[in-house]
């Protein structure tokens, strides 16, 4: 009876230690990222890894509420993640399109597709 | 009996679970470019957090518990690859390249063969 208790007590603590370490990396990708998109991914893999802190304090605590937590915070990273998408979207088409007459200079036609996909709302 | 058995399973679940979430944050580190990135992320980051989910579904014992933890762990295997694909899908169309390590790319081929129909418009 204690001894099962003890080592799911144990697995959690070890866990716990992992997510931690996991949770120092992705805040130096996010930190370090060289782009927008990486730490947009960034911020999605830290809700990810958020979600199992919670399911381990879950199990830590007993308080099965962190489970509606959880799910929560998945809705909101998944939204955060599709609208930082759209961002970038909109904002790269207009950044990239400037990036393409500087390269491409006497053809400003080279920019038409990226545009058009960037706007197609 | 039966609950030593359900506390080594959830035991063994949130260890697999924190070293899967552990090698996403590592890939999140380690790896060159966002879209190989991006397969730590999607791919191992969902797996951890859900086999957590799963364990606290495992030791709560209560069906009302389980349920929602299950539905969790669907809700976010369905909504990880949406929004890795949709932030890959911006961040390509817009212009972010490839690391130079990678030695193929099907969507900068099908842009290739897009661009002359749209400029002879």
């Amino acid at each position: 009876m204690d001894m099962p208790t003890r080592i799911l007590l144990w697995a959690d603590a070890a866990s716990m230690v992992l997510i931690c370490i996991a949770f120092v990396l992705t805040v130096y990708r996010i930190v370090r990222g060289p782009t927008l998109p990486d730490r947009v991914l960034g911020l999605d893999v830290l809700v990810s890894i958020a979600i199992g802190f919670m399911a381990l304090f879950a199990i830590k605590t007993g308080y099965a509420l962190y489970i509606d937590i959880a799910i929560a915070l998945g809705l909101v990273g998944f939204l955060a993640t599709v609208a930082f998408a759209r961002f970038i979207l909109v904002k790269g088409a207009q950044a990239s399109a400037v990036q393409d007459v500087v390269e491409e200079g006497d053809t400003p036609l080279g920019m038409t597709p990226r545009t058009a996909g960037g706007r197609h709302e | 009996m039966i609950e030593f058995v359900l506390s080594i399973v959830a035991s063994i679940l949130i260890l697999v679970g924190a070293i899967f979430a552990f090698s996403a944050a590592v890939g999140l580190v380690r790896l060159p470019d966002l879209y190989t990135r991006m397969h730590a992320a999607s791919k191992a980051g969902s797996v951890g957090s859900g086999l957590m989910l799963v364990a606290v579904a495992v030791y709560s014992q209560d069906l009302g518990i389980a349920t929602r933890a299950l539905a969790g762990v669907v809700f976010f295997l369905l909504t990880a690859p949406i929004s890795a694909h949709l932030l890959a899908k911006a961040a390509h169309s817009v212009g972010y390249r490839l690391d130079k390590v990678s030695v193929y790319d099907d969507l900068q081929e099908q842009i290739d063969r897009d661009k002359p129909a749209s400029d002879d418009e």
